[in-house]
């Protein structure tokens, strides 16, 4: 039942790894902290099922800190990106 | 033994919404689009991760904790979310439209 679980902490690895393409990728700095944000929940699900796979109950409490760190990170980028000047490469294209 | 199928069940759900948010955000052509998928995966994915665990949690301590931890993520994402959304508008970015 465990190795169940670690596999599915290994497929959420894989997607975080998946969408940190976005940060290569991003036209703009905003797209870039998209993908950041992605990581930083998908941290918080891997250590969660990892905590079921371990049976781990002291990884909940770093599950907390990063929950706190990740909302601090998002409104500490969007104070200083939201002052600076747009982007050059600022247009909708793909 | 029914606890077991139900918390894998739920967290492959939220596996496969987790797939879905990242390959969203590399998928879609926007801005405001990607930070749609992003708020689905940190909503419904996480949801159903912590709901596994819930179920199969050992105390009530442990689960009320999970469920802690979701609502701390729900609010400071979809805060968040709010917060770029509006920064990226005032900035002037036109969201995008079919060609």
């Amino acid at each position: 039942m465990d190795e169940v679980y670690f596999f599915l902490a290994f497929l959420l690895l894989l997607s975080i790894v998946v969408g940190l393409g976005r940060v290569f990728a991003g036209p703009t700095p905003a797209d870039r902290i998209l993908a950041v944000q992605l990581a930083g929940t998908g941290r918080v699900a891997v250590l969660l099922v990892l905590a079921r796979a371990a049976n781990l109950g002291t990884l909940l409490d770093v599950v907390l800190v990063y929950a706190l760190l990740a909302a601090v990170t998002q409104i500490a980028f969007v104070k200083i990106y939201s002052s600076a000047p747009p982007a050059p490469g600022n247009e909708t294209d793909d | 033994m029914i606890s077991d199928w139900f918390g894998i069940a739920c967290t492959v759900v939220g596996v496969v919404f987790f797939f879905g948010g990242s390959i969203g955000l590399l998928r879609f052509p926007d801005f405001y689009t990607r930070l749609h998928a992003l708020t689905k995966a940190d909503n419904l994915g996480l949801g159903f991760v912590v709901l596994a665990g819930m179920v199969q949690a050992d105390s009530w301590a442990v689960a009320l904790k999970l469920l802690l931890i979701w609502f701390l993520v729900l609010v400071s994402s979809s805060t968040a979310a709010h917060l770029m959304a509006k920064s990226e508008l005032s900035k002037g970015t036109p969201p995008w439209a079919k060609p």
